[in-house]
């Protein structure tokens, strides 16, 4: 049995089946976007992943409606962030940040992802207005990286405690920095009225 | 009574009787975070039958159990919740931290994970492995047992330590 050739699994197969409509469809987003789309990255032949479209800050809410309503990407599967201070281009370009959007599309049963890069202390509009179940996602990476979102309307901590201090999924976050409280996390006062 | 109608009777002290009826009769608590705690329902169950030792009346309320069985990952978040139920366990009470995760933080060596529970309350059978098969939570049970049948409980061990501490000063 020769390892390289491509084994029949079903996301195999769903490779396969998407390639010419990945290229199809990610022409016609370049041809509409042009710079604004800085990097594509596809998958390598009969390999298990999907195509990566790294997308400028200012064109981001206008191509994801776009992914969402003409290309019926509709379904939000994860959302989350990664921090690149560790890599050789966070100097260069002074972006640490990265928001991770793997978009599912509930027709042909295609994923995309799609990526954009931010800077320390910048902030984006939040993406509830596209998918209602961004809000939880964005508290979750506000909450692990300390990446603000205009016009979420409840932005709080939602894993750690309320009283904790910092960032801990950001890389200059010390591995093992507990915070110790004493007494269960207090009852947002807000919460009650 | 026994058979030919003599009077048959032995003397015991009233601390035994007291401290069997404990040993016989405990009702677990189930503080189950994670897998352990699967691990925890199947020796519960038919298959292992904790009730072969006394201990299968699970209580979900703290006032009405004696024996807290910390099975699974305490996170720091939760430290303080398990404090608050240990201390509203009516006193005679016993705890076994059940799996690597309660005993020692297990692989979870991070910002988020208390290592042991023994830093937030005190323990008296910790049960090793990942996740401990059945039955060595029921070794744990019967191990546990021999100590409360020689009248092991927390507040005695407290009074203990607290007269060593006052015989300590005065030398």
């Amino acid at each position: 049995m020769d390892i390289r050739k491509p084994v029949a699994t079903i996301y195999g197969y769903f490779q396969d089946k998407f390639s010419p409509t990945w290229n199809e469809q990610i022409l016609k987003l370049r041809e509409s976007y042009g710079e604004a789309i800085e990097l594509v990255v596809m998958p390598m032949e009969s390999n298990i992943d999907m195509p990566t479209l790294t997308v400028k800050k200012e064109k981001i809410h206008e191509f994801l409606s776009d992914l969402k309503n003409n290309y019926q990407y509709s379904f939000l599967t994860d959302f989350t962030a990664t921090d690149e201070k560790d890599d050789e281009e966070f100097e260069k370009t002074n972006h640490r940040f990265q928001l991770v959007f793997h978009l599912f599309n509930t027709e042909t049963k295609a994923r995309i992802r799609v990526k954009v890069k931010l800077s320390e202390n910048e902030s984006i509009a939040t993406f509830i207005d596209l998918w209602i179940g961004a809000n939880w996602a964005e508290r979750e990476i506000f909450d692990m990286f300390g990446i603000q979102f205009e016009g979420h309307p409840d932005l709080r901590r939602i894993l750690m405690d309320m009283r904790w201090e910092g960032h801990p999924l950001r890389k200059d976050y010390p591995l093992r920095g507990y915070q110790i409280f004493l007494t269960p996390e207090p009852l947002d006062p807000e919460l009650l009225k | 009574m026994a058979k030919d109608g003599e009077l048959d009777f032995f003397t015991t002290r009233f601390e035994d009787v007291i401290n069997f009826a404990r040993k016989n009769s405990l009702f677990p608590l189930p503080f189950g975070t994670s897998c352990c705690g699967i691990e925890l329902m199947s020796t519960l169950a038919s298959g292992y039958d904790m009730a072969r030792f006394g201990a299968e009346v699970v209580r979900f309320s703290p006032r009405q159990s004696d024996l807290l069985i910390v099975a699974g990952i305490v996170n720091l978040k939760m430290a303080p919740v398990l404090r608050n139920i240990y201390d509203q366990m009516a006193d005679p009470k016993w705890v076994i931290s059940m799996g690597a995760c309660a005993s020692s933080g297990g692989i979870f060596n991070v910002y988020s994970v208390t290592q042991g529970i023994d830093t937030v309350i005190p323990v008296d059978v910790y049960v090793p492995g990942c996740p401990p098969a059945p039955e060595g939570l029921l070794n744990a049970l019967l191990r546990l047992e021999d100590r409360i049948s020689k009248g092991d409980t927390h507040s005695l061990r407290r009074e203990r330590a607290l007269k060593h501490a006052h015989s300590g000063d005065a030398k």
